[in-house]
């Protein structure tokens, strides 16, 4: 195998696989941006996962190829739905914000096999019928070499997520509205003098990024799993994670680090049929995308820093 | 209402609402919610052998909810007890299958190798805390991850490529007959002993020494106990290094009492996590800790009844725990509205 063919193998599947992270991550950096964590991106990716298998097992026959689609939109709903109970908690209730991100991880995993086992008698469901699936970009796909490698095989949610985080950084670096979310996450009380609804700005924006993390659950149960089980989503969530804390709580920087991941996890999972990397043992390839979080954190790829509220619950009147 | 009734009434108050919404899943899904947690009550107490089995399963929640406990009351939020206890599991069914040695000798050696691991894990975190203020939630998630994956490719290694570790020697092994005769052959070992002695520690350790004097104060005000002359860093360290040591302790009970070796794991065990739970649940005191792993832990036991028993989905347990866990942490909406009632009553009078 070439060098070409190697990359020709290996970039679409890279982005193919990251299309899940792209769509979590910003949602995480929607929800941090405006100082509240959610570590319960797991949790709600699950939810989206399990949900769109369902709707798409139940309604394939009535909307054809629109089914996948239809499945995103469910997911996001339920994702909006999961991502509510953080949002009480966190807002209005003054709860930890991780301790409630790590009830909600729990509550979706439970929900997901509970509502599975309900159904279909099973912990795992069937495959759907009604899948993403690929096709070829015209005239793009004609470009020597870039062609072959971006623009052939292409999964339309791949674009959808990409396009996702230009729309991101668009909203958060250059509305009223994303000053607002940056305001509530870096000095509420500044920004509730202002006359800024900090409550209302970060329910918004927690119910956000439930919805992104819905569509990515969904995403990833409808074009990479096809189906759904207890094990579907795990540990995705905690990868989108990070992928928003290497990419510096930075839409486009999200964007890159979970192509980065989507890599990294491409690589572990074809990288037998690879010469040179199916040498590497693949335990390192699993390891990859939280060693290299870790080291971001420590600041050796260069310091990254967190909104200042990020993690404190706003209340009114005090200092 | 004084505060110390407020304190032991919102946990009271959150396992019942988490019940409650339990009762309300089973009956909207079409069960009959009594049937649903008699099933459960008899999978914790139906005979000596589900006892035997609740107590193996109380165990390692013990350790788990130590862990993040003691972390917590220096301010240090672990999340990393999963991983710290992986680690904890894979070096005690090491030692224990690696080495021939006395009894005596090669159980406490084991112990201590798996809470050398477990504590190694955490150290990393809390080196990070320390120096570089790199905040440890995000750290020690990571770390559960590179735990897992590393754990599954030694046991490869130390297997010599197969799904499980070679089975510990007779002389590392917590089984023990007295206890199999007397519960009907449940994997009920020598652990527990274990938990109870270091809840004692845990205590001991927090209420009657210096140093934990000076854990506590940084988890108080770190400032503060800087200005009054405490290392600071230092502290935050040794706390992640004592909370790690804990998990890896629950590891071992896994691997030298109910399990005996350690297979490759397709994903979390999910103790870790539930250690937040009791930790929170207990108020972080170390019997406080002791009540809430014998309470979730016959939970999750009991749970494994159900369905047999009344056809419910096992996850009806964990639903209900993720509740408690809301409800706990949303403490100020509780305490609000028992404050709310004192008063009225107070009018009343």
């Amino acid at each position: 195998m070439s060098f070409l063919e190697v990359l020709y193998f290996i970039i679409p599947s890279a982005i193919f696989y990251a299309a899940p992270l792209i769509m979590t991550a910003i949602g995480g950096v929607f929800t941090e941006r405006s100082g509240v964590v959610n570590i319960g991106l797991e949790g709600i990716m699950i939810i989206g996962a399990a949900s769109s298998i369902i709707f798409n097992l139940t309604f394939a026959d009535q909307f054809g190829n629109l089914t996948p689609w239809l499945g995103l939109l469910v997911g996001m709903v339920l994702g909006i739905l999961l991502s509510s109970i953080l949002a009480v908690a966190a807002v209005s209730l003054r709860a930890d914000q991780t301790v409630s991100g790590v009830a909600l991880n729990m509550l979706g995993l439970a929900v997901a096999v509970f509502t599975v086992k309900m159904l279909y008698d099973k912990g795992q469901t069937d495959s759907i019928t009604e899948r993403f699936s690929r096709f070829d970009i015209p005239i793009l796909s004609d470009i020597p070499i870039i062609g072959k490698m971006l623009f052939v095989d292409v999964y339309a949610t791949s674009i959808l997520a990409i396009v996702i985080a230009f729309i991101a950084w668009f909203i958060i670096y250059k509305t009223p509205f994303g000053l607002r979310i940056r305001a509530v996450g870096e000095h509420p009380m500044a920004a509730d003098t202002m006359g800024v609804n900090v409550t209302k700005m970060r329910y918004i924006a927690v119910m956000i990024s439930g919805a992104l993390g819905g569509i990515g659950g969904a995403i990833y149960a409808q074009a990479i799993s096809g189906n759904y089980s207890a094990t579907t989503i795990s540990g995705q969530g905690f990868m989108a994670i990070a992928a928003m804390i290497f990419g510096k709580w930075h839409p486009l920087g999200a964007l890159g680090a979970a192509l980065f991941f989507g890599f990294a996890q491409a690589l572990s999972v074809i990288g037998s049929s690879i010469p040179f990397i199916k040498d590497i043992p693949s335990v390192y390839l699993f390891i990859l995308p939280y060693v290299l979080t870790i080291l971001a954190l420590a600041g050796f790829i260069g310091k990254a820093n967190a909104p200042k509220a990020s993690g404190v619950p706003y209340i009114k009147g005090k200092r | 209402m004084s505060k110390r009734v407020v304190n032991i009434l919102v946990p009271l108050i959150s396992i019942v609402l988490g019940l409650i919404i339990g009762a309300i899943v089973m009956a909207v899904s079409g069960f009959n919610p009594m049937d649903g947690y008699i099933a459960l009550w008899n999978g914790i107490f139906m005979d000596t052998y589900t006892m035997g089995e609740t107590v193996r399963q109380i165990t390692p929640y013990v350790f788990a909810g130590l862990a993040v406990a003691f972390a917590f009351r220096t301010g240090l939020f672990n999340i990393g007890v999963e991983g710290q206890l992986i680690m904890g599991w894979l070096a005690a069914a090491y030692v224990g299958q690696a080495f021939e040695l006395p009894t005596f000798i090669h159980i406490p050696l084991a112990l201590l190798a798996a809470a050398a691991a477990g504590a190694l894990w955490a150290f990393i975190p809390g080196l990070l805390k320390a120096r570089l203020q790199v905040h440890e939630v995000i750290v020690t998630i990571m770390m559960n991850y590179i735990a897992l994956h590393v754990a599954n490719a030694l046991i490869e290694v130390i297997s010599g490529g197969a799904e499980r570790t070679p089975k510990i020697h007779e002389s590392a092994s917590l089984r023990s007959e007295f206890f199999e005769s007397i519960t009907d052959y449940s994997r009920m070992h020598w652990g527990f002993l274990i938990a109870l002695l270091v809840v004692i520690l845990m205590w001991f350790i927090l209420e009657k020494t210096t140093r934990g004097y000076e854990l506590k104060a940084v988890g108080f005000n770190q400032h503060a106990s800087q200005y009054a002359g405490m290392n600071v860093k230092k502290n935050i360290v040794l706390s992640m290094i004592i909370s790690g040591a804990f998990a890896g302790l629950g590891g071992a009970m896994e691997a030298l009492g109910t399990f005996e070796n350690m297979s490759k794991l397709h994903g979390f065990t999910g103790i870790g996590f539930d250690g937040i739970a009791v930790a929170l649940l207990g108020a972080n005191q170390p019997f406080g800790v002791l009540l809430g792993a014998i309470l979730f832990g016959s939970l999750k036991n009991g749970g494994l009844n159900m369905p047999s028993e009344a056809g419910v989905p096992v996850e009806v347990v964990s639903i209900v725990i993720a509740l408690v866990i809301f409800f706990v942490a949303s403490g100020y909406i509780i305490r609000v509205a028992l404050e709310r009632f004192s008063k009225k009553k107070k009018e009343v009078k």
